[in-house]
């Protein structure tokens, strides 16, 4: 039996924070407690498992270990505090699962309409798995698909029938 | 002349392999093909020219095409969950052990009861059924449609689930080039060496569409285009993928079969790709068109290219003795590959007066005698050809000779493929010289930026001759729409357009002597292109035979609508992997597991499962509901909160915002309270409600229903992004990052006081309608004092993560208090037992707060708020809305949810006229009687009126207006 396309793992112990607000305005607060440089349209930046993320003009994400967590988010908080912003821990809220593998983009490539020829190293893209949100983005041998809580099992039964032994993409 | 083996030629066939045989049974007979073949010619090559029974007449059918178009070889095939109806024995490969059956046929194909229509058919014109099944109406219903729907459709629909998996992939290109002939092939080359990236599709299993077996030198010159296309690192070539449509915005289905051929080895069997394209070209070839004679329809009439396709691609001898007949130069190639084969053409029989373009010349040159200004009369034989009848193509058929034979290879031109390029609005143009519609290159589909986003290429274009320096100097078509010309009404009611369906050249024209003169009514009304095969043979011929009985030209008939897919897809193929598991996506709680072993039995709530009740033991579910409502009224019970919806409202405009979103004042909720509120659209209507919690002082939390989450979530953010920009507001929709129980009962605090610590959760320090932080069980919580059953109640929200934890925790501690997990039902007894309305129960989209006696949820005070105006309307406001009642039930018995309660009089169309209808019914456990809510006519204002509700059986229900607050109206089990 072939071996499956790409290895399918649900990543735990990672936290989220959500960031709401003009990022000119919050931007310079975030990359200081992060110590990440803010993203640009569509990027993620920083590295392994501290990264921040481009979801919206006006949201960020902000990925870290979940032991990290409440001080960053305490410090987002303190030092947003005199500007319009909203600071949200939504690490419960979501499921990470990581596709490894020489066939990653095969498997992504079954389960979202987005170009992922065109997702370069730093970009982020907010997309769907079949009927089901996700965003994604590379990591070293493929990628990182987050998801909501809610549809964890379904998400990740998607992967794995997308990863199917003897499925590849390319012609045969 | 009798057909006669051999079937199998000594040599030639370039797509067969004749080391290896491969044995197939055909209902129910083993026979052997060859790799290679395909089903057809494997059939052929034993000699089994009849494959099929037409739908209506039950005729004996072989195979006209060699390929997608082929409208008669259509075979059952596979067993069990395998088993596949109407597969086209001409486009499926050959694989070991493969069984097909016939179908449309009983008991056998041989010997058809079924064959009887086709004595009847003087009896079974076009329009048939919708003039013989009109009367007596009754016969309709009871025996016409009955019988109607039991000899309808051809193939048997499987009866098993199919065993195997299919999935959808995504692809994006500059470039999709749709067919791998040589035109296509030549495109590719042309994009790619400019750098676009190209995806080339082919439906067969090999490249090259025509070239190779018309051009000595095609198949050269296509293994030279592979290699260099195989040479190029940005050209995906994919075979056995055939584009199914193309859509708006250069979005391309194809269908790729990777496993059809051996669904055992564990792979998906065919996949759907879902193509984003730059540009589309569409080279997708021509289809011959056949000739209208009379008995153009018996086993060994085919197309002249389907008769060359076996010779020279199976090796496999349609027949010993071949008859061509065509109007233009292109079908001579057939004579000349059956001759070169060794077999023996009797005569090229040409509708044209003059043939003297290079290929008949070659014939010619071969001592095969060219007929001229001939025709056929009529094809002798019933089960297979055994002679033409011969007569001038200028007459009226009368016969001038004839000729035994036992195949008829027969072309009335070509006709482009335009399926794809009409899919999305390319238009046609009517090319007179060549008889053909094909792409109008002035008028193509448009892509976003208002440019033509297709091309089409080589034969799909009307180019013919498309194969450059290969091609030979041909002569011009000669358009043949009736064989011949002058034929008379016996000879073309023995004339086929549409095999598949049967229709004649005589029902069409009877159409048209009907009265109609739209080619889409026509169709309809004859069932012209109509079945599986979608007329690719049948149309062009069916409305250039329209068009002269109508007497216009063909270009102001036009063509039916091209429509996707371009062959038949199967459902699975578009279903994929939303199946089984991944149906949909099913969305669960941090408690599903719970549940899942605690005998929950399911209800869908949107995407939700929520647990309708926990069945103990040798329970059912309304004792189920019933003991867990008494274990609440009377001890402690936890309800799964956790799919409510919570969303974030903060900013220094966000009790502005949010009082224009509710009809009550939330602005001025204190913080540290709650505030149930009501949320209308713009029109008034009650849209949602929930409670709302002010966090901080510039920040709230706003509950909604299950159901309503994304949508009020998307509601909020359309008013601050389009209408309020300026508005400095946020939200966020932290549903699931939170696990909320509702621990209710009047013991609810007793429990909880077992793990709050040092957590005031006393009436004291925390009052009905306040919220407040701490820690429950050693866990960040947030405890809202809510109640939606009317008895002491908390809502506990703590972290997602931690939620299964704290459900444990309580059911761990609260076991000697009897706590008992309860669920929607309950709930939903529970609520309607205080009179507590439920948003898609008590409202329908056209409810306003104000029917629901929530008057006291509208502020009086706010200049506006979203549906204020509306709700000012004199329909609103009109005094004789249905208005929110309770009902007692006189019987005992529940009156059925949604039963009406009838008024005196009929309306205009004679039905009973109502005064108002039950919106929720139960049988209450708590009260031992059951209890309803209803909307009623003027309703409060006639408490102790007696309503009756006639059910379907003729029975009438009795219902007392009452309160529609049955149980504790003063609110004292509030507070415990």
């Amino acid at each position: 039996m072939a071996e499956a396309l790409a290895t399918i793992r649900r990543v735990e112990g990672m936290g989220m924070i959500t960031l709401r607000g003009a990022l000119e305005q919050i931007g310079p607060v975030v990359s200081d407690v992060t110590g990440i440089a803010l993203p640009e349209c569509r990027k993620i930046t920083g590295a392994g498992d501290r990264q921040l993320g481009w979801m919206s003009p006006d949201e960020l994400l902000c990925v870290m270990p979940v032991a990290d967590l409440p001080a960053i988010l305490a410090a987002l908080q303190d030092g947003l505090t005199d500007r319009h912003a909203l600071v949200l821990d939504m690490s419960d809220a979501r499921v990470i699962y990581d596709i490894i593998g020489a066939h990653a983009e095969d498997v992504l490539a079954k389960l979202s309409p987005a170009d992922l020829g065109a997702v370069g190293s730093d970009d982020l893209r907010r997309s769907r798995a079949a009927q089901t949100a996700a965003a994604f983005w590379r990591i070293e041998s493929g990628f990182r698909v987050i998801g909501f809580r809610s549809t964890a099992d379904y998400l990740g039964a998607l992967l794995h029938n997308a990863a199917m032994p003897g499925s590849q993409l390319a012609p045969r | 002349m009798t057909h006669t083996p051999p079937f199998r030629l000594p040599s030639g066939g370039r797509l067969i392999d004749r080391a290896f045989q491969i044995p197939f049974r055909f209902d129910g007979r083993t026979l052997r093909g060859l790799q290679g073949d395909s089903l057809a010619s494997a059939l052929l090559s034993n000699g089994q020219m009849m494959m099929g029974r037409s739908f209506k007449y039950h005729r004996p059918r072989g195979p006209v095409a060699s390929g997608a178009e082929e409208p008669n070889a259509l075979f059952g095939l596979g067993q069990g969950g395998r088993f596949e109806p109407n597969q086209r024995a001409t486009t499926t490969s050959l694989v070991p052990g493969m069984a097909l059956k016939s179908q449309n046929c009983w008991p056998s194909l041989d010997a058809d009861i079924g064959a009887v229509n086709n004595w009847l058919s003087p009896m079974l014109p076009a329009g048939f059924y919708y003039k013989t099944f009109i009367h007596p109406r009754p016969f309709w219903k009871h025996v016409f449609e009955p019988i109607i729907r039991r000899s309808a459709g051809l193939g048997a629909a499987p009866t098993e689930a199919d065993p195997d998996r299919y999935e959808q992939a995504y692809a994006h290109a500059d470039l999709v080039v749709v067919g791998g002939g040589i035109a296509g092939l030549g495109a590719a080359v042309e994009a790619a060496r400019n750098g676009q990236t190209v995806v080339v599709l082919e439906q067969d299993p090999v490249w090259g569409g025509r070239s190779p077996v018309d051009h000595p030198e095609g198949q050269a010159r296509i293994d030279a285009l592979l290699a260099d296309l195989r040479a190029m690192p940005n050209v995906t070539m994919r075979r056995n993928t055939m584009a199914t449509g193309l859509y708006d915005h250069g979005y391309l289905l194809a269908r790729e079969a990777l496993a059809d051929h051996d669904p055992q080895q564990g792979i998906p069997r065919q996949r759907l790709w879902r193509i984003r394209a730059g540009h589309v070209i569409v080279a997708t070839g021509a289809l011959e068109r056949p000739l209208s004679f009379a008995c153009n329809d018996v086993p060994g009439v085919m197309l002249a290219s389907a008769a060359r396709d076996f010779i020279a691609n199976y090796g496999v001898a349609p027949g010993q003795r071949i008859v061509v007949v065509t109007n233009n130069d292109d079908a001579y190639r057939t004579a000349l590959v059956a001759h070169d084969a060794g077999l023996d053409v009797a005569a090229v029989i040409d509708a044209r007066n003059v043939a003297d373009g290079d290929l008949p010349q070659a014939v010619r040159a071969r001592n095969i005698a060219v007929l001229t200004g001939s025709a056929i009369a009529k094809v002798k034989g019933g089960r297979h050809v055994e002679a033409v009848v011969l007569c001038d193509q200028a007459g009226d058929g009368k016969p001038t000779g004839a000729i035994d034979c036992d195949v008829v290879a027969m072309s009335g031109g070509w006709s482009p493929v335009v399926h794809l390029w009409s899919h999305c609005g390319g238009k046609l143009l009517w090319d007179k010289d060549q008889a053909m519609f094909r792409p109008n290159s002035e008028r193509p589909p448009l892509g976003g930026d208002g440019r033509g986003n297709v091309t089409a290429v080589g034969a799909a274009n009307g180019e013919l001759r498309c194969a450059g320096n290969l091609e030979r100097r041909e002569a011009a078509t000669r358009p043949v729409w009736c064989m011949p010309q002058g034929a008379p009404y016996k000879l073309r009611s023995k004339m086929w357009l549409d095999y598949q369906n049967d229709v004649k050249v005589s029902d069409v024209e009877l159409a048209a002597r009907e009265g109609y003169v739209s080619v889409e009514h026509t169709k309809r009304y004859t069932t012209l292109g109509m079945a599986t095969d979608q007329g690719k043979v049948s149309n062009i011929n069916g409305l250039a035979v329209l068009s002269k009985a109508l007497d216009q030209p063909i270009p102001a008939t036009g063509t039916t609508t091209f429509r996707p897919p371009y062959t038949p897809l199967t459902l699975a193929t578009i279903a994929a992997d939303a199946r089984a598991d991944t149906f949909q996506p099913l969305r669960k709680t941090p408690m599903h597991s719970w549940h899942e072993h605690h005998g929950a039995s399911w209800e869908p709530v949107g995407q939700w499962r929520r647990a309708y009740c926990y069945c103990a033991a040798g329970e059912d579910r309304h004792a189920a509901v019933n003991r867990e409502i008494k274990a609440v009224r009377q001890g402690v019970g936890t309800l799964d909160a956790s799919t409510l919806g919570k969303i974030v409202v903060k900013g220094p405009d966000a009790g502005r915002f949010l009082d224009m979103m509710y009809t009550n004042m939330m602005s001025t909720l204190p913080v540290g309270r709650c505030r149930y509120g009501l949320m209308c659209n713009e029109n008034g209507f009650l849209m949602d409600d929930g409670v709302v919690v002010r966090l901080t002082e510039d920040t709230w939390l706003c509950h909604t229903t299950t159901g309503g989450a994304d949508h009020i979530h998307g509601h909020m953010e359309d008013w601050l992004q389009c209408e309020w920009w300026d508005w400095q507001v946020y939200t966020a929709n932290v549903t699931e990052q939170w696990a909320q129980i509702a621990v209710a009962g009047p013991q609810a605090r007793q429990l909880l006081q077992r793990l709050s610590g040092s957590f005031d959760l006393s009436q004291d320090a925390l009052p009905f309608m306040s919220w407040g932080e701490g820690e429950i069980a050693d866990i960040p919580a947030r405890v809202y004092r809510i109640s939606f059953s009317g008895e002491l109640s908390y809502e506990i929200a703590v972290p997602a993560n931690r939620g299964l934890e704290l459900w444990e925790k309580l059911h761990e501690v609260g076991r000697d208090l009897g706590i008992t997990p309860y669920g929607t039902e309950a709930m939903h007894v529970m609520r309607a037992e205080k009179g507590f309305i439920m948003i898609g129960d008590e409202t329908d989209g056209t409810i306003i707060p104000q029917d629901l006696g929530l008057g006291w949820a509208i502020s009086k005070k706010k200049t506006d708020y979203i549906g204020k105006r509306a709700q000012s309307r004199s329909h609103m406001t009109d005094r004789s809305r249905w208005q929110l009642v309770g009902l007692e039930s006189l019987d005992g018995r529940v009156i059925p949810d949604g039963a009406c309660a009838v008024d005196e009089g009929v309306n205009a169309n004679g039905q009973r006229k109502t005064q108002g209808r039950v919106t929720s019914s139960y049988h209450s456990p708590t009260l031992g009687h059951p209890i309803a809510m209803a909307l009623v006519r003027h309703g409060p204002e006639r408490m102790g009126q007696v309503l009756e509700f006639p059910l379907p059986s003729g029975e009438v229900l009795k219902g007392r207006i009452v309160d529609p607050v049955f149980y504790d109206k003063e609110g004292s089990r509030l507070n415990g």
